[in-house]
């Protein structure tokens, strides 16, 4: 059978995301919760957690999570990572033994800090040298895969359902004021914990749930800029887009929704005369990064959170608020187990983005 | 000498129970096939003079005509088969160059015919034409690495000038004096009508047309007959003929029987002069100077329309495109070696060149190799012949196509392959005002509009299968295709699985 990144395989899914405005801290157990209920949107095939503000002893350093296959894929891997940053710590990430995860890759985690001498000698920025780290080093050395990499922030995922894999992560030990998650449901799978999401670079993650029918389309125009899509799933793809829009276009959250779940030209044409400038410009420019099909994505970034349905709406997401917190969902049982009172609850609308990030002083 | 003759190819087949001696065929056939022999008392027909055409036998108000294919024959041999034989005594007796028209008829592989499109089932859902929207809508021209921002943080429109259809079809060059005033004003009404484009082709732009301007692209050939400063700002694109894929190498070639005071008048060349044009560019030797010419078009136009470079596929298409996407073009055309013409030597039209859908795939992800594919626009040409083709050629890389000889048969076209005779019955490809006439630019124009409409329906029931519903998410999605009966190579070079993959 064929290793997942050799061949694409569809997937369905459930997400999960809960966002404090105020910055204050969720413990890992409310997403546990509020993705658990559900189960029936999972099938045991991979589960998994994006978390922000959980390393604050660490902000300032690079937080990288890595599977290994190999001590020898782990000493390749580390030898390429101390020739190009300086790292703080490491250890193996803590886990519990729990019946639902099974026996899985070697774990690791290292805060480290990019070598100024050679960012320097490669006039990139640290986000800039960074991604193109993390993208080698999953496409050249077999074996090592990096899965988290950004700062003050992490990415737990294995195969199994998402509850289980909380348990095995220990998550209620962490305290962040972002979580997102994300139950699998392939329609087949090797079973390798790096295919399990949420996908992550740099400080973006993504959860997905759905199955884009632009994907080569899509796959094959961000290739160009120096992506390698290695995974073959749709997350993997939706990520890099966000990073090449927003860090290397510099595009706004807001114009990037434009651009990946562009609103209609019926809808575009009866819009006032500047929006539709804006419009016309936008799927122009970018018209290979509009994305089709079903997808529900929460976007996990430094500060903040983004959720987005694709434009026709064809999966199912909804959100609620309550004081600083604001939930999303694929169900809204995930958001009641959490908080059964909510001050406002909707359903997204396609092409519509929900996004909230910390208030001016937090953090 | 008599080995000359040669039985012909096909016969004209009267029933005489049903022929009622209308003489309609005979008025109808300018070839001058029919006749009435007085001395039998019935119409009888010169299998020799015989294009077919199929003209009489559609017009013939009693059914009383069919043209079938000859069983007459030389001693079968596989290697020097009768069109080999036929032409040899062709050559031998005038020797001259073999012409033909319209696009190769030989039998190479047809990719398209070996490609399948998928469809959703289950994990997404399909999408309903008729029930949600469905794009067709797209641009066609270059576009800048990044985006740019003004001192408020706006975005800058920082796009150049680009053409904008609603669908993904535009009609390919074919020039006034090639096919006729009418066929030109019903592709020129057809393009307007539809939201798309047509093309001039090499032999300038018929006053009467200018009123189209603005869904008209204007050709610059070798020849640059009919080029003039008001003639490049009447195109909404201008577009730089450097090779056509029915005729790699070589330029257009239009009888002087052709040329008539209109024709003349429009091509700026004398009356019933041949107009041949040279084969190279004599400005072009390479492609710096390409570059010199697109920014000569563009500066004598003020950068305000997208320019188009249509080369024919030929073996190293990959390469060239590249060349001319970084040469400041807008839009490059590819036409394949299936492409018609209204005149070419047949030994090359029949070996020179490759198939549209090699060097369509081969050139989409040699730009994207190079990073530089969303710099410029690609359209696909010679020979789409269906709206699947459409899907597969958009899914394989390009932006849009072009079509002719789809579109001339839509106009009547029988394709006979006999247009550098000058003398088509459906008033096509001909200038002889009592042929011309039998073609009526409005119900001509019609037709057209009807099939581009009727394919892109077709179009978009294909992409709502897919669960696609912007024509923007089907260009280069080659996963949405697999080969059928193809070897590993021509796989490769397609950049596609083959089914059950």
């Amino acid at each position: 059978m064929l290793k997942e990144g050799e061949v694409r395989i569809p997937a369905g899914c459930a997400i999960s995301g809960i966002f404090s405005r105020a910055g204050k801290p969720i413990s890992g157990g409310e997403i546990v919760s509020s993705i658990s209920t559900m189960h029936d949107r999972s099938n045991g095939l991979g589960g998994g957690f994006a978390a922000y503000g959980i390393y604050p002893e660490y902000p300032e350093h690079f937080a990288f999570h890595l599977f290994y296959d190999s001590d020898a894929a782990k000493r390749a891997c580390e030898a390429e990572l101390k020739t190009f940053f300086t790292v703080a710590d490491e250890g193996p990430i803590p886990t519990r033994k729990v019946p639902g995860v099974g026996n899985g890759p070697i774990i690791w985690r290292y805060f480290a800090a990019p070598r100024p001498e050679k960012m320097e000698a490669l006039k990139m920025d640290e986000q800039e040298y960074t991604v193109r780290f993390v993208l080698r080093i999953n496409r050249d050395i077999g074996g090592a895969y990096i899965f988290s990499s950004g700062k003050n922030m992490g990415v737990f995922k294995a195969v199994g359902f998402p509850e289980d894999v909380g348990e095995f992560y220990k998550l209620e030990s962490y305290r962040g004021y972002s979580w997102t998650a994300h139950g699998r449901y392939p329609t087949n799978t090797p079973g390798w914990w790096g295919g399990a999401h949420p996908f992550a670079l740099g400080q973006y993650t993504i959860v997905h749930n759905g199955e884009i029918s632009s994907y080569d389309a899509n796959r094959r125009f961000i290739e160009m800029f120096g992506y390698h899509c290695s995974l073959l799933t749709d997350t993997e793809v939706i990520t890099y887009v966000f990073d090449y829009l927003n860090r290397v276009q510099g595009l706004s959250l807001e114009d990037i929704a434009l651009v990946i779940a562009a609103p209609f030209w019926e809808e575009i044409d009866c819009m006032p005369e500047e929006q539709k400038r804006k419009l016309y410009y936008l799927r122009n420019m970018f018209a290979s990064l509009l994305i089709t099909g079903p997808f529900s994505i929460i976007l996990g970034f430094d500060k903040g959170i983004m959720a987005l349905n694709d434009r026709l709406k064809l999966r199912s997401m909804v959100a609620g608020e309550k004081d600083d917190r604001l939930y999303i969902a694929s169900e809204e049982c995930a958001i009641r187990v959490l908080a059964p009172q909510l001050d406002k609850f909707y359903a997204a609308q396609g092409g519509v983005p929900i996004i909230a990030r910390l208030e001016e002083g937090t953090n | 000498m008599s080995g000359d003759f040669l039985y012909p190819d096909y016969e004209i087949i009267r029933d005489f129970s049903r022929c009622t001696v209308c003489h309609d065929c005979e008025r109808q056939c300018a070839n001058g096939c029919h006749s009435y022999n007085e001395k039998l008392g019935r119409m009888v027909a010169d299998n020799a003079k015989c294009v077919v055409c199929h003209r009489c036998v559609s017009m013939c108000p009693v059914s009383a005509l069919k043209i079938v294919k000859t069983d007459h024959t030389f001693k079968q041999n596989a290697n020097w088969t009768g069109d080999v034989i036929g032409d040899i005594y062709r050559q031998a007796g005038s020797g001259g160059v073999l012409l033909s028209s319209m696009g190769n008829p030989q039998k190479y592989p047809i990719y398209w015919d070996k490609i399948l499109i998928n469809a959703s089932q289950v994990t997404n859902p399909s999408i309903d034409p008729l029930r949600e929207p469905m794009e067709t809508k797209l641009f066609l021209g270059g576009r800048p690495d990044r985006v740019e921002y003004d001192e408020k943080g706006q975005l800058k429109d920082n796009l150049p000038v680009h053409l904008s259809t609603q669908v993904p079809v535009l009609f390919s060059a074919m020039s006034y004096g090639s096919i006729s005033r009418n066929a030109h004003e019903a592709l020129a009404k057809a393009a307007a009508a539809l939201g798309t484009y047509y093309n001039t082709g090499e032999g300038g732009l018929h006053e009467d047309f200018y009123q189209y301007a603005d869904n008209t692209i204007v050709q610059v050939a070798s020849g640059r007959f009919g080029v003039h400063k008001r003639y490049l700002d009447a195109g909404a694109a201008i577009e730089i003929k450097m090779g056509q894929g029915a005729k790699p190498g070589i330029g257009g070639h239009l009888p002087g029987s052709k040329i008539t005071e209109d024709v003349s008048r429009t091509r700026m060349i004398p009356e019933g002069t041949d107009a041949i044009s040279p084969a190279p560019h004599h400005d072009i030797y390479s492609i710096e100077d390409l570059r010199q010419l697109v920014y000569s078009l563009k500066e004598a136009t003020s950068y305000k329309k997208p320019i188009i470079v249509k080369i024919a596929a030929v073996h190293n298409v990959a390469a060239i495109a590249s060349g001319i996407a970084r040469s400041g073009a807008d839009i490059i055309a590819i036409d394949g070696f299936r492409g018609g013409t209204g005149a070419a030597p047949s030994r090359i039209r029949d070996n020179v060149g490759i198939p549209i859908e090699l060097a369509l795939a081969a050139v989409d992800e040699r730009l994207r190799q190079e990073g530089i594919r969303n710099n410029v626009s690609i359209i696909a040409g010679g020979s789409i012949r269906s709206s699947a083709d459409i899907v597969k050629a958009i899914a394989l890389g390009a932006d849009a196509v072009y079509i002719a000889t789809a579109a001339l048969l839509a106009l009547g076209c029988h394709l006979c392959r006999a247009c550098q005779l000058g003398r088509c019955n459906w008033g096509i490809a001909t200038q002889r005002p009592d042929l011309t006439a039998r073609l009526d630019p409005d119900a001509g124009a019609r037709r057209l509009v009807n099939l581009v409409t009727a394919w892109n329906h077709e179009i978009k029931e294909m992409m709502g299968g897919m669960g696609i519903n912007s024509i923007e998410a089907l260009r280069g999605n080659r996963l949405m295709l697999r080969g059928i009966g193809l070897t590993e190579k021509e796989l490769s070079i397609l950049g596609i699985k083959h089914a059950g993959e």
